[in-house]
């Protein structure tokens, strides 16, 4: 469990996994580029006009022609008075394409599979399923079962049970006494048919009184979970609501209360609803979660109102120049502190659309606000606050770059939102582990950085690897060459 | 084909309104003409929107969900109120449930409409894969406790063993594969004789649950066929590669299987090869075209008779599979897919969690993506029997501060499925912790849980591991060209769990030997064994096995069990419920639909 770090970076150091690396682009990628130029280079013998036949014929949207995907959305676009007319034309499509289509998504199976078939006497998946003979694969079905209609009052127990299994109507009205519908519940679990359970729990719920029915769910657990999904699932809320709260289950209560604001779209009614939660018995973490969210939502019905005004008038740039995409409404926060971070910047802290206010109402940590910070004011190519937004003053009044998530974070988002290379380097000569310092700037192609630090370790190989990767006659070169020259570098190499 | 047609006996013209869900499963086996055939006029698709057929016979092929119901009650009863009469039909795949009914009596159309079940449940995806195209089985039974399935996995294994032969030797571990097996028996002896005195054609069968191995099918995919899964997501066995692939305008529908010959070779293997692969075939592509330089005109007419249309076929894949390659290594590198990898390694092997940990963190405050977050933490939390609560905690607010409040919902169901969980307080000393478990019973520990209806389980991964060797521990280079065990399937860094029980059962043909295993999986109760004393089935029979994943599995297992397979002259099938990934389980968690 602990192993020592020498341990771990022996680990990753040894070649075990360095058999392939997705990083690695030039060399996997130019293998994948040069079989690429090969079949390509056949493409113009290979494209004549008349060899679709052996491709499933595809309609835009990528379906094959004639199936059965594809003609639904078909029929879902024709609408009204053109219906007669469109129809018309899929049909013509069935015609002429179905032949051709069908037998290439159909044949396969079967016909691959005899070919294959190890074991002589193996009858292939497909086949045997495609066999008519196989009835009980797909019965007969022309008589649903559903109308064998049994009146008879007179199955025992099991024969019940047995006949409920198969799917065949059978009345449950006999069974009156309690001691006789819990047998018969108990018989149906021993079944293990989930569809039994349920349909025996349906009975009971008819017949018993609640506090019955729970009083003897309770010790029967797999029942009960039958009916809290069975409840779930027809929406029987306030039943449900009641179990647990019989149950004491007190979270499951609250949880299952709070679910139901996912229905309610209109925004000041959900923000209705979630103050109701607030109150709720809730876990003391989850509480505070929920309170979070009814305070999210408030505040954004606020943002939301004041900004949709801001934006229609047209008075305030940021606006003009960056229309916003979609409402602030119902988004997570992390994403309405960015809108806050990219709109309301440099706002008071006392207003709610302030980035502070948010930080401060939700607690949001400084590493989190620092990278939502610093990615909305890179989107807007603000390197002046960016700059601010790492740069701390210590009591002597010197300043000082910090950054809670690692400056080599903080590269990898300013070259994201494609920060000039003078930025770049800037917080590349940050980064302290001269490896991941190297790699950046080999990356993003710092040269200035890959050459000072390959001067001050010393190591002339790295830098004359480099040389061959700049362009000849640049002032990279040049640099290079003036440094490979220095004769007062000690190299190491 | 010719078992299809039946269900839709209703004479005469009719609309037809099929599922969403169902249409792929569908295209797999008919198509629009043989739906014509049955006087099929128009196709519609359930949602909710306000229909316009005008037809007077309206057929539904729906799964049978609650939410369904209550559409076509929607539709009969306005249809009611408009005076209207028409003829209606609703067909569920694969069963009908009593609370469909219950629900159609409650709207009072109960009567108005007539129903029918089309036992619809193996559908082969390929020639060694049966897909009961049920994803909603994980959650139903796994989050849920629902056991609606488990009848239509029995019925599934009832109709193999009418194919096939009866099951000589069965094994199973889980609560779900143990009920599985138990109503497929009960529904041999009730329909007894259809099987008997048939020769068994496969020799074992092997019912595995998935939270047996919930780590396995969270790990990011780098075999070739699990990566397209996990880039484009293979639909019932066909996939959408967009123009980024295509290298066109349009997309392309294609059919992922053994048939694609260039496909098949690589399916398997581990995404650093395919490359190599790729490009060989593109030189002997190359190659054989210039032959056609040097030949006369007899020799071209019969190159062009004979050859061109295998190597246009050969083209036309290879330049897709390169294309899908090209774009799966932008996306990756995109996203930093070494790190990530670099990450689910340290947590299989258990070490520099607190890095791990912040690796995580930043994943999610830097809102990367919503499903790989819960991914690793859902990761984490099984590795280590569950989170530090301090880290839990935090963790939990910077995911809902990032993701949005709402996701409150999904840790619930996480906690409850035992994918994300908190460890008790005094639970943290993992050394302690062996001894603590065998003092306290599974079954002392199942009463605390279930008090709060939870399936969940301690996961005892690490003490799994090591008793089964899931890292391999290899000096040099793992070289993923010649892969020496399943470990290959993830860069030889970890044994999928799932198929190491296969394995190791296959092996000694019983879970002798396997207890402590099995009790560190809290299996005790749920792994069994069942042979039949009649010693008929062949030696070549011995060596076909059918694989039950209930729950689903990932085409990485699949992968591994085939290779598994090579070496050990076995022959593997596999019936699935639903061919899953890391995000499908995630977003199965999920309340808020995303």
């Amino acid at each position: 469990m602990n192993r020592t770090k020498g341990d771990e970076e022996e680990y990753w150091n040894s070649s075990k996994f360095k058999a392939f690396t997705f990083d690695d682009e030039d060399d996997e990628l130019s293998q994948l580029k040069e079989s690429k130029r090969a079949v390509n280079s056949l493409r113009d013998f290979v494209d004549d006009d008349d060899d679709d036949d052996d491709l499933e014929r595809v309609s835009w949207s990528g379906e094959p022609v004639g199936s059965i995907s594809w003609t639904i959305k078909e029929t879902a676009g024709n609408s009204g008075s053109t219906h007669e007319g469109r129809e018309q034309k899929s049909r013509n499509n069935f015609s002429s394409y179905g032949q051709l289509s069908k037998p290439v998504s159909t044949y396969s199976l079967s016909s691959l599979f005899k070919g294959r078939t190890r074991f002589g006497s193996f009858q292939s998946l497909s086949d045997a399923l495609s066999d008519t003979s196989a009835k009980s694969y797909a019965p007969e079905l022309g008589r649903p079962k559903g109308e064998y209609r049994d009146y008879s009052n007179d199955w025992s127990l099991s024969d019940t049970v047995r006949r409920l299994r198969k799917g065949k109507v059978c009345s449950l009205e006999r069974f009156r006494s309690l001691q006789d519908k819990l047998q018969l519940l108990e018989e149906a679990v021993s079944m293990h048919d989930g569809n039994v359970i349920t349909a025996v729990l349906i009975f009971l719920k008819r017949t018993l009184s609640k506090e019955i029915l729970f009083r003897e769910l309770e010790v029967r657990q797999v029942a009960l979970r039958h009916l809290i999904h069975f409840l779930k699932e027809i929406g029987d809320q306030k039943l449900l609501l009641d179990l647990f709260r019989f149950l004491d289950r007190t979270d499951e209560l609250a949880l299952s209360h709070y679910r139901e604001h996912l229905n309610i779209q209109d925004p000041e009614k959900r923000k209705e609803f979630l103050k109701t939660c607030v109150g709720l018995p809730f876990s003391a973490e989850d509480s505070a979660h929920i309170q979070d969210h009814y305070t999210l939502l408030e505040r954004q019905i606020i943002i939301e109102a004041t900004d949709r005004h801001l934006e229609s008038a047209g008075q305030t740039e940021i606006f003009r120049k960056h229309p916003r995409k979609a409402s602030i409404l119902n988004m997570p926060l992390v994403t309405t502190l960015f809108y806050s971070c990219f709109y309301h910047y440099t706002e008071a802290e006392g207003t709610f659309s302030s980035p502070v206010n948010l930080k401060k109402t939700f607690k949001i940590p400084d590493k989190q606000y620092v990278l939502t910070a610093l990615a909305a004011r890179a989107k807007l190519r603000a390197w002046h606050d960016v700059d601010a937004l790492f740069t701390t003053k210590n009591w002597l009044g010197y300043t000082k770059k910090r950054a809670p998530i690692g400056f080599h974070r903080v590269v990898e988002i300013l070259h994201k939102n494609s920060a000039p290379v003078q930025i770049l380097q800037e917080y590349i000569n940050l980064v302290e582990d001269v490896d991941i310092k190297l790699n950046l700037a080999t990356k993003f192609k710092c040269h200035d950085v890959v050459i000072d630090t390959c001067r001050d370790l010393k190591d002339r190989q790295q830098l004359v690897a480099y040389r061959s990767k700049v362009d000849k006659g640049s002032a990279e070169e040049e640099k290079i060459d003036a440094t490979l020259n220095n004769l007062h570098i000690r190299w190491k190499n | 084909m010719a078992t299809m047609p039946e269900e839709f006996r209703l004479p005469g013209k009719k609309d037809l309104f099929i599922e969403a869900d169902l249409m792929s499963p569908l295209d797999r086996i008919a198509n629009v003409s043989i739906l014509k055939q049955h006087e099929v006029d128009k196709l519609y698709k359930v949602e909710n929107k306000p229909v316009l057929s005008s037809n007077e016979q309206l057929c539904f092929l729906v799964r049978p969900r609650i939410k369904n119901m209550r559409y076509i009650a929607n539709l009969v009863n306005t249809d009611k109120l408009a005076g209207r009469t028409r003829k209606y039909k609703v067909i569920f795949s694969p069963q009908k449930f009593y609370a469909c009914e219950m629900v159609l009596e409650e709207e009072g159309i109960y009567g108005d409409v007539s129903c029918d079940e089309w036992a619809f449940s193996l559908l082969p995806l390929d020639v060694d894969l049966l897909s009961m195209e049920l994803p909603e089985f994980f959650r139903d039974y796994f989050l849920e406790g629902d056991q609606r399935w488990i009848n239509t996995v029995a019925q599934a294994l009832h109709l193999l063993s009418t194919l096939y032969g009866s099951f000589p030797n069965c094994y199973g571990i889980g609560r779900c594969a143990k009920m599985s097996h138990e109503l497929w028996r009960k529904l041999e002896e009730e329909e007894d004789g259809e099987t008997k005195g048939r020769r068994p054609e496969i020799g074992h069968v092997f019912l595995l649950d998935r939270d047996v191995d919930f780590v396995t099918a969270l790990c990011s995919q780098v075999v070739y066929e699990g990566l397209v899964d996990d880039t484009f997501r293979i639909k019932c066995g066909s996939v959408d590669f967009g123009p980024e692939v295509t290298s066109s305008d349009r997309s392309l529908k294609v059919l992922l299987n053994a048939e694609d010959k260039v496909f098949n070779e690589i399916r398997n293997e581990h995404f650093s090869n395919v490359f190599g692969f790729l490009s060989q075939k593109a030189r002997n592509l190359q190659a054989q075209y210039d032959r056609r330089r040097g030949m006369d005109i007899k020799q071209m007419k019969n190159f062009v008779s004979q050859e061109l249309k295998g190597l246009k076929q050969e083209h036309r894949l290879l330049s897709l599979h390169i294309g899908a390659c090209e774009s799966i290594m932008k996306k990756k590198t995109k996203q930093d897919f070494q790190e990530l990898i670099k990450t689910e390694h340290a947590l299989l092997e258990g070490f520099n969690i607190r890095e791990s940990t912040g690796y995580i963190e930043e994943h999610i405050d830097r809102q990367v993506s919503l499903i790989e977050s819960l991914r690793l933490m859902c990761l984490l939390s099984i590795t280590e029997n569950g989170l530090i609560p301090k880290d839990y905690r935090s963790l939990k607010t910077q995911y809902l501060q990032s993701y949005g409040p709402e996701h409150l919902l999904t840790f619930s169901n996480l906690r409850r499925a035992g994918l994300l969980t908190e460890q008790a307080p005094g639970d943290t000393l993992t050394a302690v912790e062996s001894k603590v478990s065998k003092l306290v019973t599974d079954k002392a520990a199942g009463r605390i849980t279930d008090a709060f209806s939870s399936l969940a389980k301690r996961s005892n991964f690490r003490a799994i591991s090591k008793k089964l060797n899931l890292i391999p521990r290899v000096d040099g280079e793992y070289d993923l060209k010649v892969p020496r065990d399943m470990a290959y399937v993830f860069s030889g860094a970890y044994v999928p769990l799932s198929c190491r029980i296969i394995e190791q059962v296959l092996e000694r043909r019983s879970w002798q030997g396997l207890d402590e295993v099995v009790r560190l999986l809290n299996c005790s109760e749920f792994a069994f064994t069942d042979m039949t004393k009649e010693d008929k089935a062949s030696s070549e029979s011995l060596r076909l096995i059918l694989v039950v994943f209930l729950g689903g599995c990932t085409f990485s297992e699949l992968s591994a069990l085939r290779f598994l397979g090579r070496e050990k002259g076995y022959r593997f099938i596999f019936l699935t419920t639903a061919v899953t990934n890391s995000a499908r389980l995630m977003e199965a968690m999920s309340e808020v639909k995303v």
